[in-house]
């Protein structure tokens, strides 16, 4: 059993989850992820590591809130304990001096961006972190990121902060700071990261990806988490989750993530909260 | 010799087509003490026991068999123990077809002595008895020995190494201990509590055992081996392999891997009561011939399929899988698609399998595996409208080790190379059996090479063999 160390909502449906897992923190490294279960009948959940740390022995991951399993996730408090914990898992993100990476970010990848763009930035890089969002209220981590960062860019759907828009204005907005990417790595959801693909393909500026997939095992066995890369099938977790994103079917993973969204979800029409999960039907699932 | 050959090889019971279609509990009941002891009754004892020269593992088979006639079982079960560490497991899940049952005399008058039940009502006699007995255990030679993975490999060489006295871990990546015993083959045919079973077994002879504990990943190869005095791998299958046809990254379509895990280890076909979801699909298309396919078609009607399909390119005669579960298989009513290739898998607007498009075949001449080589029939395509596909066509060994470990030999298809008679890898004190070897194959032969790793490694921890 592994003791969970903290467990709060940074931001509307954002949790932040800490757990005592040492075998985890002590070869963990940016880019990866882990498995964990909530209880003996829980699902194997994949989360992108967050931060940890190698003394205290422990590991944090953000996760969005969206079905009946990060439900469970959602409600466990300090000093309970979860049955699994496994990782680290996938390859670590290829960490070199590249020259000036723009690190976009939204949602949970805020949050798993944040050990990627520390490593980066020790490696020497200027790195521009571009964050995005619905609205202001959905923004954390954000002194982190203006303490590491060379450039902290924002960009809301509603305007509140930064350029108003989406993830498609960001080559815009990067042109209008003089930011001249060599790289750019994108965490969040798939949509967000599908935008950055398609919007950095015409200026050439190469595009690196952490893809989310379903799992099961998440050790290379079950094969669940493919995906088109190259024309190649690839599987998230053994050969990934980094990708370059102008080579990914994007179609082809947008159906696929969402094979199980009735599944998913169906707990929550069975705990009094129906209708709310009703109007949630058409949200693809971050 | 006087006696009269008894040529009436006992049958296993087992639940009704139509009643075992609707649970997963398990299919063959196993022999009542009656049946057992008119089965044990016909061996003729011979002196050189060809049977046991047929098992991997060397069990004493007229020696065990002699003791269910004596109705001494407890010492039945000793006799296997001392070469077999999972009997209720080999006794369901073993080919014996293909080995003891195969060398044996009777055999010749198609009545060979049902061996694998007899195995198997042993292992159940002892579990049903409630008294486990713990063999002797030498004394610790202060020796440790690191083992990777909880399955048939793994589990086996913990027992025989830990019997020998030495410390041994093992290091699990998934929760639960067994390997492809759990995740992979289906509860109706090895219910699970029979390998917790069996592993518990292990765990009382010192053995520890560490889950969420990925080799490769959590720590190296070459960070354990700093700690430990020997290793052995028995990492298991990797990656499911496909057909590279058209259409396999539709949704709807599943390696067998994926299916069954959700299944068996995750315990889908419970959702919504257990987390992990399953599909249920109305017209099932799971494709290849071998022993994970029946599985999968078998899990198909269970999970409420109302028609299931087994779709293989070559005749009934040349199916990989044991006859007694393409029996059972048919029994249940999987509909079999035999001489029939897959060439496409075919999408609706949202991406759901719609259908499965295939081509009939004929047989032509032998190929380089000694079977008839399937061929097309021009102009025989036809479209199978299903909404799930499942292909289960084998995989290759499991990737993590092979990727993070410098210095150990790999083979063409991504194995670890290994000596077949010890299991030495290219690494020093490094072992390596069972799948992540041979790529998929039987849980007895994974249990094979795993007992001839055991004996060499304990002669190198011993400095018997340096």
């Amino acid at each position: 059993m592994y003791k969970v160390v903290e467990r709060k909502m940074i931001v509307p449906n954002l949790h932040e989850l800490v757990v005592e897992a040492p075998h985890v923190a002590s070869s963990v490294q940016p880019g990866n992820f882990i498995i964990l279960r909530a209880d003996e009948n829980g699902e194997r959940i994949p989360l992108s590591v967050a931060d940890w740390d190698r003394e205290a022995g422990t590991v944090s991951s953000i996760f969005m809130q969206v079905g009946g399993s990060t439900a469970k996730l959602a409600q466990l408090h300090p000093g309970d304990e979860i049955p699994t914990f496994a990782g680290p898992l996938g390859r670590e993100t290829e960490i070199e001096k590249y020259g000036t990476v723009v690190c976009v970010m939204g949602c949970y990848g805020i949050g798993s961006m944040w050990p990627v763009a520390r490593a980066l930035k020790e490696a020497g890089n200027e790195i521009v972190a571009v964050i995005e969002a619905r609205s202001t209220f959905l923004l954390y981590w954000l002194d982190r990121y203006k303490e590491l960062c060379d450039k902290v860019l924002y960009c809301t759907r509603d305007g509140t902060l930064g350029r108003k828009g989406h993830a498609g204005e960001i080559p815009d907005m990067l042109r209008s700071q003089g930011v001249k990417p060599d790289l750019v790595m994108a965490h969040g959801c798939t949509f967000q990261m599908k935008r950055m693909a398609d919007v950095t393909r015409e200026p050439g500026w190469k595009t690196v990806v952490n893809m989310n997939p379903i799992m099961i095992d998440g050790t290379g066995m079950c094969g669940v988490c493919r995906l088109t890369v190259g024309g190649e099938t690839k599987f998230a977790c053994v050969d990934g989750p980094d990708f370059d994103a102008h080579e990914i079917d994007w179609d082809e993973f947008l159906a696929r993530r969402k094979t199980y969204f009735v599944e998913e979800t169906e707990p929550l029409r069975h705990s009094g909260c129906g209708e709310h999960a009703e109007e949630h039907q058409g949200v693809s699932s971050g | 010799m006087a006696k009269k050959l008894n040529l009436d090889r006992k049958a296993m019971p087992k639940q009704k087509p139509w009643e075992r279609i609707k649970n997963f509990d398990e299919v063959a009941l196993g022999y009542t003490v009656e049946l057992a002891q008119a089965e044990a009754e016909r061996c003729l004892s011979c002196k050189k026991a060809f049977c046991s020269m047929g098992c991997p593992v060397g069990i004493d088979i007229p020696a065990f068999i002699k003791c269910i006639r004596k109705g001494d079982y407890a010492a039945g079960v000793r006799k296997i123990k001392e070469t077999n560490a999972l009997p209720a497991i080999c006794g369901r899940v073993c080919p014996q077809e293909e080995q003891c049952e195969a060398k044996c005399v009777l055999g010749n008058k198609d009545a060979p002595i049902a061996i694998g039940r007899l195995e198997r009502f042993l292992a159940d006699y002892e579990a049903s008895s409630g008294k486990r007995e713990t063999p002797d255990r030498t004394e610790p030679t202060g020796k440790k020995v690191a083992i990777v993975g909880a399955g048939p490999a793994g589990v086996t060489v913990a027992n025989d190494l830990a019997l020998l006295g030495h410390s041994v871990t093992i290091f699990e990546a998934l929760h639960d201990c067994g390997g492809v015993l759990t995740y992979g083959i289906p509860e109706f045919r090895l219910p699970k509590a029979i390998v917790r079973r069996e592993v518990d077994y292990v765990r009382s002879l010192g053995v520890d055992i560490v889950t969420d504990f990925i080799v490769g990943k959590t720590r190296t190869v070459d960070s354990l081996m700093e700690e430990y005095d020997a290793m052995f791998i028995g990492a298991g299958a990797g990656l499911p392999w496909f057909l590279g046809i058209d259409g396999e990254n539709l949704n709807g379509v599943y390696s067998a891997n994926e299916y069954l895990t959700r299944v068996n280890l995750m315990k889908g076909f419970r959702f919504p009561e257990t987390d992990t979801p399953v599909k249920r699909s109305a017209k099932v298309a799971v494709i290849g011939g071998g022993n994970v396919a029946m599985d999968a078609a078998r899990t198909s009607e269970r999970l409420g399929a109302d028609e299931t399909h087994i779709v293989y390119r070559r005749s009934r005669k040349e199916l990989p899988a044991r006859e007694e579960e393409v029996e059972n298989a048919e029994e249940e009513g999987i509909i079999f698609d035999l001489l029939t290739l897959p060439t496409r898998i075919l999408g609706d607007e949202r991406g759901w399998v719609r259908a499965l498009e295939c081509i009939k075949m004929r047989l032509g001449e032998p190929d380089s595996s000694g079977r008839r080589r399937p061929l097309p029939i021009e102009g025989s395509d036809f479209e199978l409208e299903v909404d799930a596909v499942v292909i289960a066509i084998g995989n290759s060994p499991n990737p993590l080790i092979p990727n993070s470990t410098k210095g150990l030999e790999i083979g063409k298809r991504g194995n670890i190379v290994a000596d077949e008679e010890t299991g030495k890898t290219s690494r020093e004190g490094i072992w390596a059996g069972g799948d992540v070897v041979t790529g998929a194959a039987t849980v007895i032969s994974a249990m094979g090479a795993a007992r001839n790793a055991a004996a060499s490694m304990h002669r190198y921890l011993m400095d018997e063999d340096k």
